[in-house]
């Protein structure tokens, strides 16, 4: 397949940038407890912003959103205020915020140090695939024993 | 049969003409194409887009989900690549899918394989609706059965709701999604088989088997997925068949006996061509097919061609979809192996006692990859922003399976594809416009199969259990758009496939349907296609009578 060319969406601004990785920040905290970074660790943040092509408008007009229910910038608000103006964003722009999900969620969950903590080789699926159990069939004979059930249809 | 053709007025440069012209690449396209070629006519396939390239598809590489979501997104929209025509549904709560490339919406499929049932063709004469066929399952068995031989299928044999038929290889593995699944149906009562897959579980004819990579819905790297390009490709290009990618066809010329006498394309330079050709074969599919027959307009067909019926775009049906998921305790398979599984046929066929005619049929899907799981779980309210985000991802990771409905469309002259008014693709060819609504009988079915399905998830130990229906991204059954029946007044081609307008124009993809069954499509859009191409073989001498 051709790969997409002459994708003009310019780059996020510099403040966009922040926006959007404060709400990333707020949406995939780091963790101590299982031994992962945020989504706004540098390597990760940098990984979104080099895959959001696509999305690039609605990402914008997302941090539009944002900003304005923040009354000014988000990220002037305090952690807790930014929390709480991010949930008033989930509740009345769940489509915008569902863009901002999958961007932050496909690299995310593709960086080694989650991988790993998830318990995922840090490999792609090709080539070395992966078992899945053959199974038993004999869990058919009720269905067998039933027996037919298509409709005559002459 | 005169080709006095009305080229000179246009700037197209014109090709050497060819016996037969076939448009789109996709399943059915191949099947055509293949089964033409012992004739040894001059074949070519003009194909919008390109070949793909195994070692790029998104399994091979760490960001697999990711790519799955962009060059390789279901969404013709969402891809918005060169060989993508954009298509309007803003009208439809289903959204359209497809691929367009060598191998057409195969490429992408999951390659769930079913047939259609003997009852699907007579739905007029049993149920009081829609039309039956001109074709019954009994025609079309011989080409179900060269189709599973030339895709590769594996089945088990015995199915208590099919006519009996031959298994090629041993079926796609239980795991523990079949596994459970099964139980739970036991336990309920109620039908359920191994699919039909147009999966190799051994090695077949110079391909491999499949490794589970569980990423068919994005192209198989391994090869193990029956993809037209992999199957029927291979053996119709060694016998000489002609396939030229990115070329685009605008539309179908016409000459002063209201016979077709080639197309108009545009190729891969942007350069009009014009190619003769004494037969021409459409494959572009439910959509595809009647944008290029709309959009061949003309003083003679001023209602777009083949369409003295009116019945060109009409009757869409997508096979609204249900999908309900649960989350089990233990692990189950996640996103290992095929994500087709198990299938269950207990509320196909009319049952009088329930709100609706017709049926449905489940497809049981294992699990989905991290990325998924996060943004469903997200989507789904079952995911937190915050804190307690990565404990909910993990109890959901690696733990969810389910199962989707794939529910009959009935036949309605409102839903409709158009060309949009507004909208072009990269050749200022009109884009498809949707018109797409569901109907009572269908959401009664829809609420039917979402009832059951939580049976069913219950029954076998599943808990935090979503669905949705209509799913809205699985608009990738595209059939009806150009029906085929008797009667010139009621349907766009007749039994054996050619227009009843135009006596050289064939029409071979999911367009001919006449209603949809409740099953995925392929299989019997690829054996019309095949009997279609017997029929034309076999009527050669008095084809355009
Ligand atoms: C994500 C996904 C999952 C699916 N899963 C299943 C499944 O499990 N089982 C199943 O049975 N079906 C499944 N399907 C549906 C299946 O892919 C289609 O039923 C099948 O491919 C339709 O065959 P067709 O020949 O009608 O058209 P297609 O295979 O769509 O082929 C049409 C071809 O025509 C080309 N074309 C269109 N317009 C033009 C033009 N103007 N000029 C030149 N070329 C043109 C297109 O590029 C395309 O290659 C799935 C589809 C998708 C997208
Ligand atoms: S699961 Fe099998 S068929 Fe599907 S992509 Fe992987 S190898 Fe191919």
């Amino acid at each position: 397949m051709t790969k997409s060319k002459d994708r003009t969406s310019d780059e996020l601004s510099h403040s966009e940038r922040k926006t959007l990785r404060c709400v990333v920040g707020h949406m995939i905290p780091l963790s101590l407890e299982f031994g992962v970074p945020g989504a706004d660790d540098p390597d990760i943040f940098a990984d979104i912003l080099r895959s959001i092509d696509r999305d690039r408008d609605a990402i914008g007009e997302a941090l539009r959103m944002i900003d304005t229910l923040a009354h000014g910038r988000l990220i002037d608000l305090p952690r807790t205020e930014q929390a709480r103006c991010l949930l008033d964003f989930r509740n009345e722009h769940k489509t915008l915020a569902g863009v901002l999900e999958a961007a932050a969620a496909r690299c995310y969950y593709r960086d080694d140090r989650v991988m790993a903590s998830i318990n995922m080789e840090a490999r792609p699926p090709f080539p070395k695939g992966y078992l899945v159990e053959q199974g038993d069939w004999s869990l058919l004979d009720p269905v067998r024993a039933r027996g037919r059930i298509f409709r005559d249809a002459n | 049969m005169s080709s006095s053709l009305d080229v000179e007025k246009d700037t197209a440069a014109m090709n050497d003409p060819v016996d037969v012209l076939i448009i789109g690449a996709g399943a059915s396209g191949a099947a055509v194409a293949w089964s033409l070629a012992e004739t040894k006519m001059r074949i070519v396939c003009l194909e919008q887009g390109d070949w793909t390239k195994p070692s790029d598809f998104p399994s091979t590489g760490r960001d697999w989900e990711a790519r799955a979501m962009e060059d390789y997104a279901i969404s013709p929209n969402r891809r918005g690549l060169p060989a993508d025509y954009p298509v309007n549904d803003d009208a439809s709560p289903i959204k359209i899918a497809n691929y367009n490339g060598v191998g057409g919406g195969t490429v992408f499929y999951a390659a769930h394989f079913p047939r259609l049932h003997p009852s699907d063709f007579r739905v007029r004469s049993l149920d009081g609706v829609a039309d039956d066929w001109p074709v019954d399952y009994h025609t079309l068995e011989p080409f179900y059965e060269l189709n599973d031989r030339m895709m590769g299928v594996s089945s088990l044999a015995g199915d208590p709701a099919y006519p009996e038929k031959k298994a090629m290889m041993p079926p796609i593995p239980m795991g523990r999604t079949g596994k459970t699944f099964g139980t739970a149906m036991n336990h309920l009562g109620w039908h359920w088989w191994p699919s039909d897959a147009a999966i190799l579980t051994e090695d077949y004819d110079g391909r491999a088997a499949c490794i589970n990579l569980g990423q068919c819905g994005s192209g198989c790297a391994q090869g193990a997925k029956g993809a037209t390009d992999v199957t029927y490709w291979q053996e119709a290009l060694r016998s000489r068949v002609e396939l030229r990618t990115q070329c685009r066809v605008s539309r179908i010329e016409t000459n002063e006996a209201g016979m077709a006498t080639g197309v108009f394309y545009f190729d891969a330079d942007n350069k009009e061509v014009f190619q003769p050709a004494e037969i021409v074969i459409m494959a572009c599919n439910g959509i595809g097919t009647p944008r290029i027959l709309l959009n061949s307009a003309s003083e003679r067909f001023p209602n777009g061609l083949a369409n003295s019926s009116g019945l060109v775009g009409r009757n869409l049906m997508l096979h609204p979809y249900a999908q309900m998921r649960g989350h089990f305790d233990e692990k189950m398979d996640g996103y290992r192996g095929a994500p087709i599984c198990t299938w269950s046929m207990e509320f196909y066929e009319t049952d009088l006692s329930r709100e609706f005619l017709r049926g449905y049929s489940y497809q049981f899907s294992r699990g989905i990859g991290p990325v998924r799981t996060a943004i469903t779980g997200m989507d789904d309210g079952l995911v937190p922003w915050g804190e307690g985000h990565h404990a909910a991802f993990r109890r959901l990771f690696d733990h969810s399976a389910g199962m989707v409905s794939i529910c009959e469309d009935l036949p309605e002259e409102i839903n409709r594809v158009t060309l949009d008014p507004q909208r072009c693709d990269s050749n200022g060819i009109p884009a498809a416009k949707i018109d797409y609504r569901l109907s009572d009988n269908t959401r009664r079915m829809l609420d039917h199969s979402v009832s059951r399905g939580i049976e069913i998830l219950k029954a076998a130990g599943a808990h935090t259990i979503t669905t949705k229906a209509p799913l809205p991204y699985a608009g990738w059954h595209l059939m009806g758009t150009a029906r085929m029946g008797t009667d010139p007044r009621r349907s766009v081609v007749n039994e054996w496939g050619r227009s009843h307008d135009v006596k050289n124009l064939f029409i071979v993809d999911g367009s001919i349907f006449v209603t949809s069954g409740g099953v995925n499509p392929t299989s019997t859009i690829q054996a019309l296609a095949l009997y279609i191409a017997d029929q034309i073989k076999s009527r050669i001498y008095e084809l355009f009578d």
